[in-house]
């Protein structure tokens, strides 16, 4: 099936999301839309599938008008949507998530869900899917359950499919396995709209290119350009993709990890025996698929978990067992892994964020009154220093996009002198404009002198900015590694094979 | 680990590490603490006379002989039989299992009848129909079982109801009103359905269409219906009760042969409309809600409604209906009030029945038919408090009449452990 955009635009208020767009997607083809986070694809790909209505223009299924009034419309028509956030029942099962809507009916509307389980099994079964139509959706890991959202459009009989963000929440394993079944389903005919501004993986999947930037298309890119031309295309300026840092210049070891355990409260060893250190002036990066112990080694060096034994010294005094207070205090600054959950109060407002650890040290306070006026021009400073996109310093911190809360995060913690830097997930859901920005400033901490630890599960990041490189699988540490480590090799021990070939773990 | 993933309920993510987790303490620790009190207190402690309880009414087709409990030594034997049940439970969790569904029901239900023979042993006439209790405690816990089911209908598809009190009452005046204006209680029975259902429609709009706060609105609503019904049953009912309040009961409608089995013969097979309506409605609730294509949408409606929608279906539309659908069922429930239990109006007739229907569906977990069981207990609590009061027992009358508060009070506070609500429950949908 053909479809054609010709025109839209999509306005909330005076705010244009989408404004005069063309798209043509031929059949059998993946089509890419590129673009930073709130260039607008998620609204475009909104209003095609019938959940927003197009302030103007229109949408051509083979050359004929359509207007969908509702999803049920778009669905009919043969279009399928998987969403960035899934559309998933959690405690239905795989069976009930993929009837709903769909639903098979014996006579008086009572359900037939053995009909739909056959189905599943039949796509199952095709493209290699191993979903049990039988199993909990909130049991199963997050790859799966977008091939439930992708199984869910198939049933459907789905011609065109839109895929929004599909990686975004995939370990690398599960990317490479679905870029496999979206290459699949194209050479079975399916168009594939795939929204991303990863570029990789646009590059290694995509037939055609489009890259739209606030709302407008830049214009379409073979997926033969270079990566540069590309990431030029969806920022709107040249920017510089490899990040220049010289190299390390480690001092003193002055961050020392040794047997650090951590037990989940149900008994479970989360972080088994790490041991590790880190340099002044170097940057370790730790890599590994999300849960494996990332998370609370660092909780446990900043003192917010409990059952941990072992030692971690900094400046030769034992931090571990120190209230979390006072651990900043000795000087460790920490970007969390979720900003909205940990790294901002959403509801505050920018300037107050940028002194969530400091209101109550002159000048921000004098006895117990604070002082506004100086939280004000601390805040003006760092927003300029940072480059942080908010119509005032006054503005609620939870309404700056992703990548402008990750730099408000950053400028605080940065805002001390640190005797150490710990970042997790530094540039997660951060716009490539501000990854490039954000990376600078890290390599900057380093140069100054601060021993740097950056945790994180792209790997195209971890290899961007470690000087070293610590591999974590399962609680424990497979290895330490040289920053030149090739791809392959971190690969392998991201899933537990040690750099000499061992096999680490269970 | 929070942030892994962006889906609703991300699963546990750390499972790449976790092994097999122990089963929780809390039901062999309940188990275990209530059998030693049963024990103790029933079984040694228990009182020296001997308890009879009668099985069969005059009227029934056979005749069941008495049943004859000394009171110490039963208290003992079930003390012991509790003591059996709760050491198997340990037993479980030792070996990391969990206890299975149908032991605390067995429990509590042995736990109850052990408490029945010891206050009845206690007491100054040693007396009581174990057929009329239970009886009496189903036709108590009708309008409960009406009522709960109205909240499952409206929780189930996202709308909190607190104002099932109101809806109650408001069919409780109607059913008095029109059944007395119209001569018939059958039409007095429709039209508080219609009542119960024009409170919950307030409510619907308000929730669905406004996005006002639902807890708010419902309270709101409670105290908008006891007003309305105080003042009319003032004005209007009090000065010509013969015009107005004289409504006439529904016919009990014996079903032959089969209404004259013990006890569950009048359970069963005795009823007016409104009751056998009851069994109705908690069957067609159950298939239709678990069973159907209806009840599939209502639920993801209740679950995750933005999936709903983004599958076709109207997600404010199924919440309004089903949200009137509750009210009227609601409504019928209040009709039991003033159409079967007595034969008019007064003042406050529902009592915060309403509430306890909430408790019910809580307790129920959601489901038709753990609401209806539910309500049942509680109307056994009403039950009792008033047949003890009648035979004597030697526990003070407040402290029966507060009976089936504490056994609300306890059910809901988890005795068989945390249930969880339909996730959307009490959050209004707002496109986009």
């Amino acid at each position: 099936m053909k479809l054609e955009l010709k025109g839209i635009s999509k306005a909330f208020g005076t705010f244009y999301a989408n404004q005069d767009i063309d798209l043509v997607v031929e059949p059998g083809q993946i089509h890419c839309l590129l673009g930073e986070n709130g260039a607008g694809k998620s609204t475009l790909m909104n209003v095609l599938y019938g959940l927003y209505e197009p302030t103007a223009g229109q949408i051509l299924l083979d050359g004929r008008p359509v207007n969908f009034r509702g999803p049920g419309d778009a669905m009919a028509a043969g279009i399928g949507m998987v969403h960035q956030h899934f559309m998933l029942v959690p405690v239905f099962t795989v069976a009930e998530n993929v009837a709903l809507g769909a639903e098979t009916t014996t006579f008086g509307g009572v359900l037939s869900i053995e009909e739909t389980r056959k189905k599943i099994r039949e796509i199952s079964a095709q493209y290699g899917f191993h979903v049990d139509p039988d199993a909990l959706v909130e049991d199963l890991p997050v790859g799966v359950q977008q091939r439930v959202e992708i199984i869910k459009a198939l049933v459907r009989k789905a011609k065109v499919l839109i895929l929004d963000e599909p990686t975004a929440v995939l370990t690398p394993q599960e990317t490479d396995e679905l870029l496999d079944i979206m290459r699949q389903l194209r050479d079975g005919g399916t168009s594939i709209v795939f929204i991303s501004h990863k570029l990789r993986e646009v590059k290694a999947v995509s037939d055609v290119i489009t890259v739209i930037r606030r709302g407008r298309v830049v214009g379409d890119a073979p997926p033969t350009a270079p990566t540069t031309e590309l990431a030029s295309m969806m920022v709107g300026r040249p920017v510089s993709l490899t990040l220049n840092k010289d190299p390390a210049a480690p001092r003193e070891t002055t961050f020392v990890v040794t047997d650090l355990t951590v037990r989940a409260p149900n008994g479970t060893t989360v972080v088994d025996g790490i041991s590790f250190d880190i340099a002044q002036g170097e940057i370790l990066a730790v890599a590994g698929v999300q849960g494996n112990g990332q998370t609370e080694l660092t909780e446990a060096i900043l003192g917010i978990q409990e059952h941990v034994t072992g030692s971690v010294t900094l400046d030769g005094k034992e931090l571990l067992g120190l209230p979390v207070k006072d651990v900043l205090g000795a000087g460790v600054g920490f970007v969390p892994e979720d900003r909205s959950v940990d790294g901002l109060v959403g509801p505050f407002s920018v300037a107050e964020n940028l002194v969530l650890d400091l209101y109550d040290k002159a000048p921000f306070a004098n006895g117990i009154s604070m002082n506004p006026s100086k939280v004000h021009e601390h805040a003006r400073t760092k927003i300029e220093e940072f480059d942080i996109r908010t119509p005032s310093p006054n503005a609620a911190a939870g309404t700056l996009s992703g990548g402008n809360q990750q730099k408000v995060v950053m400028a605080r913690e940065l805002s001390r002198p640190l005797r150490l830097f710990i970042a997790s997930q530094p540039t997660r859901g951060v716009d490539v404009g501000s990854i490039e920005f954000l990376h600078r400033r890290i390599v900057a901490e380093r140069d100054v002198g601060t021993p740097v630890m950056i945790i994180s599960t792209e790997l195209d990041e971890v290899m961007e900015l470690a000087d070293r490189i610590a591999v974590l699988y399962k609680g424990k540490l497979v290895g330490i590694v040289p920053s030149g480590t090739p791809r392959d090799t971190l690969g392998l021990m991201m899933a537990g094979v040690g750099p000499e070939g061992g096999h680490h773990g269970h | 680990m929070s942030a892994a993933t962006t889906a609703p309920r991300p699963p546990a993510s750390g499972s790449a590490i976790a092994t097999a987790e122990r089963p929780p303490l809390k039901v062999p620790i309940a188990l275990s603490t209530l059998s030693l009190i049963a024990l103790v207190f029933f079984g040694l402690l228990g009182p020296g006379q001997t308890a009879e309880m009668r099985i069969s009414d005059p009227g029934d087709a056979w005749m069941l002989p008495d049943l004859l409990i000394p009171g110490q030594a039963g208290g003992i034997v079930l003390g012991v039989l509790l003591l059996a049940m709760a050491a198997y439970s340990v037993y479980l969790w030792t070996r990391g299992e969990r206890s299975p569904k149908w032991l605390p029901i067995v429990f509590t239900a042995v736990f109850v009848f052990a408490l029945l023979v010891w206050i009845v042993a206690g007491a100054r006439q040693p007396s009581i129909s174990l057929a009329g209790l239970i009886a009496g405690s189903v036709t108590l816990a009708v309008p409960l079982v009406f009522g709960s089911l109205s909240g499952v209908l409206c929780e189930r598809v996202g709308v909190i109801n607190i104002a099932i009190e109101g809806q109650l009452l408001g069919g409780a005046f109607t059913a008095a009103l029109v059944a007395t204006i119209t001569g018939s209680p059958y039409i007095g029975l429709l039209a508080a359905a219609g009542a119960g259902a024009l409170v919950s429609m307030v409510l619907a709009v308000f929730s669905i269409k406004y996005l006002v706060n639902q807890i708010i609105v419902g309270v709101v609503l409670n105290v908008l219906v006891s007003g309305l019904t105080g003042f009319l049953f003032g004005t209007l009912m009090v000065p010509n009760k013969a015009q107005f309040n004289t409504p006439g009961r529904l016919d009990i409608l014996p079903i032959p042969l089969l209404a004259d089995i013990p006890i569950i013969g009048p359970i069963l097979f005795r009823q007016s409309i409104a009751g056998y309506l009851m069994y109705i409605a908690v069957a067609v609730v159950w298939f239709a809600l678990f069973k159907t294509r209806w009840g599939l949408r209502v639920r993801a409606v209740g679950e995750h409604p933005q999936a709903a929608d983004t599958l076709g279906v109207n997600v404010n539309a199924t919440r309004f209906w089903n949200v009137t659908l509750g009210g009227a069922i609601a409504g019928i429930g209040g009709a039991i009030f003033t159409l079967v239990t007595i034969d008019s109006f007064t003042k406050e007739i529902s009592g915060g029945r309403g509430f306890i229907a909430l408790a019910a569906l809580i307790f129920g977990r959601w489901n038709p038919i753990g609401a209806f069981l539910a309500s049942l207990l509680f109307g056994f609590a009403y039950n009792l408090q008033s047949i003890l009061g009648i035979i004597g027992t030697p526990v003070p009358s407040q402290f029966m009449a507060m009976l089936p508060y504490l056994v609300t009070i306890f059910a809901v506070a988890g005795v068989v452990g945390r249930s969880r609500p339909p996730a959307a429950s009490g959050i209004p949908y707002v496109k986009g």
